[in-house]
């Protein structure tokens, strides 16, 4: 067993560095091939110095070959990289991405500054909505065709309809200005080991902000998951038995019914780490979406390519954990 | 001993287009210990019968009515007026229930042992180890081979075959007094029919239970029944012991039914014959007889009988009750 998990596992892995190699190789080529000279944005927008724009050129590496460029960047990735020499030297610690220009600093150090804010913003939303969409997802389901029910479409619809970006203002106006629910979420991000509280006020309206859509669709995904089960052979089997119905639904339904879930959260959860633009736009937090929006307006292509490539590397890993837990809920995919 | 009289049975299913009358005025009897075969088309009500009899058929979906005294454990009860809560007592303990397709009919992700200890805790205040003793006596009395380990394999581990007598195991440990066995063989591989069937059978003998046994396949029937009803657009058409219907069918269909099962005893030159027509529309029956529009022999009654009046089932001697004009003694 132990042996065919490893084996598993580390198949898997492999199979993920290779996708995860593809990736770098793909957005390198955007990178290379896109109709901007990346040297001539580090200089800013006045700049017409040919001198200047030609030394950058050099210094980060820009003048090389694009097999050449690409694999100092694979190897900055492993042992770290510096660009120019002497006084005007720039050391860059593995895992190196690249150099920003437009923000004058590695955008390893960027990523890392940005990624703990995207985090808290995925983390608490993810248990906002997976608590709300399942219990309400049940509910509606349980009670098919009654009060709860036709709440839940309602609820259902304007969750899905409503973009993030309105369904934020309208918080802020509504929940903080209007009613004075929440104090205004005073001052900048605040990371959670320097003060809990103060982070978890300042991300309550994000949170809510972005449970509100997903829960939405998961109220609705798990309620018909619910009711597709429900009709199974095997949970007759388990009326026959004698069972009652809450163990029927808790034991036997909700564990097929939700199985699909984790697989849906997983992504969902890795599309958020790459970024809610929307949301982190919305409430000011210099989350990685946010870094990569200004990224885009001022072409700053290093941060482009790392932004792109992290969300790449995020999706493949969170895809192996779902697999893997998957194989854990349901024994049928142990097999092959 | 009588152990289920049903009496009147009558399950409807309101649909947008009209009541569709799934089973109609059914009334039969069993004894304890005896088998009773239930035959019939797709769509004549057999099934329908017997999860109207556990209880499954949900309350809002359709109209039941009718009773079915059932003797338990605690006296006599009707299945069909009690509350579904108190139903749920004699579910599994007095009455257990199998089905077609055994592999949809386990859950996927749980061990064959979590689901049979599942099935015997649920009715008996015992340790969970005293349980498992009890399921890996059952695992082997249906002949699962190492069932000691085979306890921690999950179904899809298993060969339909084993599946099903998985299934059976879990009827059973509780010791019922009735198994309804739905087509317990049809999505199995032939070679794998005959050793359920005789296993069934074995075990109703070996646990004096009684048994109602659904299909439509005369050749289980004639191996494994007592009794047999013929169902035939909700209703029963014939009954008589087994060896009686073979001998004498009375009913047109029931002689076109057993006319259409291979026989080894014939010349295998012969075409099977086959009944013409289908089985009617549930939602409208055709007026007098359910069987006439494909009724072979109408003509032997006088007039339009057959179109105009629904026969009775009535007795013709010897336990062997037909709903024919033909033949009956008025």
């Amino acid at each position: 067993m132990a042996k065919t998990v490893i084996a598993y596992v580390s198949r898997r892995l492999t199979v993920s560095l290779l996708i995860l190699f593809a990736a770098s190789f793909a957005v390198y080529v955007i990178f290379a091939f896109l109709p901007f000279d990346p040297a001539a944005l580090t200089c800013g927008k006045n700049c017409n110095d040919p001198g200047i724009i030609e030394a950058n050129r050099h210094r980060l590496g820009y003048d090389l070959p694009f097999f050449t460029q690409y694999f100092l960047f694979l190897k900055g990735l492993f042992f770290g990289r510096s660009f120019g020499e002497g006084a005007a030297l720039i050391n860059c610690p593995a895992p190196a991405l690249g150099y920003s220009f437009q923000e004058h600093g590695c955008v390893t150090t960027l990523i890392g500054e940005a990624l703990p804010v995207t985090f808290s913003l995925a983390i608490g939303a993810i248990v906002m909505w997976l608590a709300l969409g399942i219990g309400l997802g049940i509910l509606a389901a349980r009670f098919r065709g009654r009060i709860v029910d036709r709440l839940s479409t309602i609820f259902v619809l304007i969750g899905t309809s409503l973009p993030t970006f309105l369904t934020g203002l309208l918080l802020v106006v509504f929940v903080v200005i209007r009613w004075r629910l929440i104090p205004f979420p005073s001052g900048n991000y605040t990371s959670f080991f320097e003060n809990p509280f103060e982070w978890a006020q300042i991300l309550l309206l994000p949170w809510l902000t972005l449970a509100f859509a997903y829960a939405a669709l998961y109220t609705r995904f798990v309620r018909s998951s619910v009711i597709d089960t429900s009709n199974e052979d095997y949970i007759r089997t388990a009326r026959a038995k004698g069972l009652s119905e809450g163990v029927i639904l808790g034991k036997h339904t909700l564990r097929a019914a939700l199985a699909p879930i984790a697989t849906m959260a997983g992504l969902d959860f890795a599309g958020l780490l790459g970024g809610a633009i929307l949301t982190e736009s919305v409430f000011n937090l210099p989350g990685l979406g946010r870094l990569a929006i200004s990224a885009v307006t001022k072409y700053d292509l290093p941060i482009i390519v790392a932004t792109t490539l992290l969300a790449a590397f995020i999706v493949v890993i969170m895809n192996l954990i779902v697999d893997i837990l998957y194989a854990y809920i349901d024994p049928r995919v142990r097999v092959s | 001993m009588t152990l289920l009289t049903v009496n009147n049975l009558t399950v409807e299913f309101p649909t947008p287009d009209g009541s569709v009358q799934a089973v109609r005025e059914t009334s039969f009897q069993l004894s304890a210990g005896e088998t009773l075969a239930i035959v019939g088309e797709s769509g004549s009500g057999k099934t329908v019968t017997n999860l109207a009899l556990m209880g499954l058929i949900p309350k809002r979906t359709a109209n039941i009515s009718g009773s079915a005294i059932f003797e338990t454990q605690d006296g006599p009860v009707d299945l069909l007026s009690i509350d579904r809560d108190e139903l749920r007592k004699y579910r599994g303990r007095d009455i257990a229930m199998i089905f077609q397709d055994p592999m949809s009919a386990l859950h996927p992700f749980y061990t064959i042992g979590d689901q049979i200890i599942e099935a015997h805790q649920v009715h008996n205040k015992v340790n969970i180890k005293v349980s498992k003793v009890r399921t890996i006596e059952l695992l082997e009395m249906v002949g699962i081979q190492g069932a000691a380990t085979r306890l921690n394999s999950y179904p899809h581990q298993f060969s339909g075959g084993m599946r099903q007598r998985v299934m059976i195991a879990m009827a059973l440990v509780n010791n019922p007094s009735l198994l309804i066995a739905d087509e317990p063989t049809t999505a199995l591989d032939v070679t794998v029919q005959a050793q359920i069937i005789k296993l069934l059978d074995d075990l109703s003998k070996e646990f004096k239970m009684a048994m109602i046994l659904i299909t439509h396949d005369m050749g289980v029937v004639a191996g494994a029944a007592d009794r047999v009803n013929v169902m035939y657009a909700g209703r029963i058409v014939e009954s008589a012991e087994v060896r009686d219907l073979y001998a004498n069918p009375l009913m047109p269909y029931t002689q076109g039914l057993l006319a259409s099962v291979p026989r080894m005893d014939r010349p295998h030159t012969n075409r099977l014959s086959t009944i013409p027509g289908q089985p009617p529309s549930m939602i409208a029956l055709p007026d007098g007889c359910s069987f006439n529009p494909r009724c072979g022999r109408k003509s032997e009654v006088s007039g339009s009988r057959c179109e105009e009046q629904m026969p009775e089932l009535t007795p013709r001697g010897n336990q062997h009750f037909a709903r024919c004009f033909i033949g009956e003694s008025s």
